[in-house]
């Protein structure tokens, strides 16, 4: 229903522009949650609901944590002095405009071109199952190798370094 | 299996009313009222469960403790709810000064709201599912990791020590009890195949004489169960893991700054979480609606869901009554150090298993597995401590 | 009426600016990491929204695309995240501005 994805692409565009506007650091980062809980809710709308439950488990509940135990760990709440925004501002702004602008003038160049729907895809999660070690057997493993490098080298960098004994 | 027509009219009794009710609307809204209902139902049924929960348990406690629990309300104390839900209604609002007022107010919001969101996929009985998920038991898990932001907003909005101190505790210990709640539910889907529900209880639904195929009387089963069981109470924060909100620690942690329908919300979300949990343990091990003998399913399959979840229920408080609360560190130590490595051997005999092919084989390797590498790991971490006879150091 | 597929892809275009201007424009390193997850968020949306009106939704493709794309973003927001609290440790300060030597 479009009225349907119209409130949810505002919740979704609402929380992302939250995010990057807001002050104070713990407000951002939940208004990224919003944004992803939006984003969760247009992957369930587009019949991808293996995709749309992985994000809330995934996202909402792993990485919105580890952003505000960062922030939190940072002592992030204090607010710096100079304001929040860095100096050279204005060019980020223009580039991120810019990206937009490219990005939408292809969209709307090749509208005529764009497929238009289709029948609801029959995706069970025995499908990407036998997917995932099927044809896809070989990123499997690699993100799973990935993964473990990622656990390691995350506790490594954010240990506490052991004191050394002086001489 | 009896298949009388009068025992499926009681059994299906409240899909039937449903569908009665239903039936006065024009097929359009037919669907969408069915499952409005069904909520309805969801959203009455569980507090009322909770009220009379929170009686159970402060007259059980009070029996473990060698006293009377509350009996002044009612006959032998059973509106004492009553009287709690006015009292939680009519107390102040008290909102802290320099409390953040809108994540203050979200916080209890979003963790009933995820909670209640939890019901949605549990089989209360034949045919008794709201709604029948491919992927139930992601969707399940999903919206139990939602309730760990809820629980941290609430500590952090309240501008507090002691409710930012507890709301990390808990959230440290929801992160990584629920790495083990999900490792053994995922032997449960390896041997039903499938991550819907209703399918998974019905994969339980069969019998070999009298007993029944419960995944709970099979070696991995009972070890994924003791596990499930241990992760369920860090996850809902009930002792021996309620360190985050234990009175004689830290107030009251992460809901220290909430007074009247607040806390009663928080409240209300801890024991749905119980009721949320303890359900899908049964669904998962216990064989969800399914009765426990062959002689015995001329019983309604909604009294064996909701009898098998008071159960649970009056295990936690048990629990609660008799055993000592864990320190941090040692709960996050017994974790990740030996109920987690346990959780993926655990995997590895359940394909083992599932490969083994029928027979007896395969109950004697993978019972010696679980219980060498259950002896083995004991060993291990408790070899630093040393038991004997207890020193005492007197005051000089 | 079903959203046509332009309207999805404006959304994720959208979402892609806005991460790249929290990435940009903000101080704190944390915020940047913020960005990076919301344009990845925005490429996933893309993804499963050209699966879903592509012409083989049956292989699969781009679910599977945007679910590698959801685990490697979660590990790389741990290493990054970690990052960020090491250099906290190290200069007491997660201002970028301030961060513009190697020395130290």
């Amino acid at each position: 229903m479009n009225a349907l994805f119209y409130l949810l692409a505002a919740i979704t565009i609402g929380g992302g522009l939250a995010s990057v506007l807001l002050k104070h650091l713990v407000h951002c980062a939940l208004a990224t949650t919003v944004a992803f809980a939006g984003l969760a809710l247009l992957f369930l709308q587009l019949d991808a609901q293996f995709t749309g439950f992985a994000q809330i488990l995934v996202y909402i509940g792993a990485v919105a944590i580890l952003i505000v135990f960062a922030i939190l760990l940072t002592r992030g709440a204090d607010l710096p002095k100079d304001g929040v925004f860095s100096r050279t501002w204005f060019v980020g702004l223009v580039i991120a405009a810019g990206i937009f602008a490219v990005l939408a003038w292809a969209v709307l160049e090749s509208v005529r071109a764009l497929p238009q729907h289709n029948a609801v895809p029959a995706v069970t999660v025995r499908d990407i199952g036998n997917a995932l070690v099927g044809r896809y057997v070989l990123p499997l493993e690699i993100v799973a190798l990935l993964l473990t490098a990622a656990t390691i080298g995350a506790v490594i960098v954010a240990m506490h370094e052991k004191e050394r004994p002086k001489p | 299996m009896a298949t009388s027509p009068l025992f499926t009219h009681f059994d299906q009794i409240f899909i039937l009313l449903r569908n009665w009710l239903v039936g006065f609307l024009p097929a359009a809204l037919r669907p969408a009222a069915g499952v409005v209902l069904g909520v309805i139902t969801i959203v009455c049924l569980f507090p009322g469960l909770f009220a009379l929960t929170t009686v159970f348990e402060r007259k059980g406690l009070g029996r473990i403790q060698n006293r009377l629990g509350p009996n002044r309300v009612g006959p032998f104390g059973f509106f004492q709810p009553v009287a709690d839900g006015i009292k939680s209604l009519t107390k102040e609002d008290i909102v802290p000064f320099s409390a953040n007022a809108v994540v203050h107010f979200l916080a209890p919001l979003s963790l009933v709201v995820a909670v209640f969101m939890e019901f949605a996929v549990l089989p209360m009985g034949r045919n008794m599912v709201l709604v029948d998920l491919n992927a139930g038991l992601l969707f399940f898990f999903s919206m139990s990791a939602s309730t760990e932001l809820s629980v941290f907003m609430a500590g952090w909005s309240s501008r507090n020590k002691y409710s930012l101190l507890g709301a990390m505790r808990a959230v440290a210990q929801m992160i990584s009890y629920e790495v083990v709640l999900l490792l053994s539910s995922v032997s449960v889907v390896m041997i039903a195949g499938s991550l819907s529900l209703p399918k998974i209880v019905a994969a339980q639904d069969s019998y070999t004489g009298i007993f029944p195929h419960w995944y709970i009387f099979t070696p991995w089963g009972l070890a994924g169960f003791v596990m499930y069981a241990i992760a369920a109470t860090a996850e809902t924060n009930r002792s021996p893991f309620d360190l985050p909100e234990g009175e004689s620690e830290l107030v009251a942690g992460y809901h220290t700054e909430y007074s009247g329908f607040k806390f009663a919300l928080f409240f209300l979300g801890e024991y749905l979480a119980m009721f949320a949990i303890s359900g899908l343990g049964t669904t998962l091990f216990l064989g969800g609606w399914s009765a426990p003998f062959s002689f015995l399913t001329f019983v309604p399959s909604w009294i064996w869901f909701f009898s098998k979840v008071m159960l649970s229920i009056f295990v936690f408080i048990w629990m609660r009554g008799t055993l000592p609360r864990l320190r941090q560190d040692q709960l996050m130590n017994f974790a990740w150090k030996f109920v987690l490595p346990f959780t993926l051997l655990n995997l590895f005999v359940t394909a083992l298993w599932r490969f083994m092919g029928e027979g007896w084989m395969r109950w004697v390797v993978c019972t010696v597995i679980l219980v060498a590498a259950y002896v083995l790991m004991g060993r291990l971490s408790m070899r630093n401590e040393h038991f004997g006879p207890r020193r005492y150091r007197y005051a000089e | 009426m079903t959203t046509p597929l332009a309207g999805y892809l404006l959304v994720a275009a959208l979402l892609f600016a806005i991460g790249i201007a929290g990435a940009l424009v903000r101080r704190n390193a944390i915020l940047v990491l913020i960005g990076i997850e919301l344009m990845l968020n925005a490429a996933n949306l893309n993804l499963i929204a050209f699966w879903r009106y592509g012409p083989h939704p049956e292989l699969l493709t781009g679910m599977m695309f945007a679910i590698f794309s959801i685990a490697v973003a979660a590990a790389e927001a741990a290493v990054g995240l970690g990052l960020v609290i090491s250099i906290h440790r190290h200069t007491n300060t997660t201002d970028l501005d301030k961060m513009n030597r190697m020395k130290g």
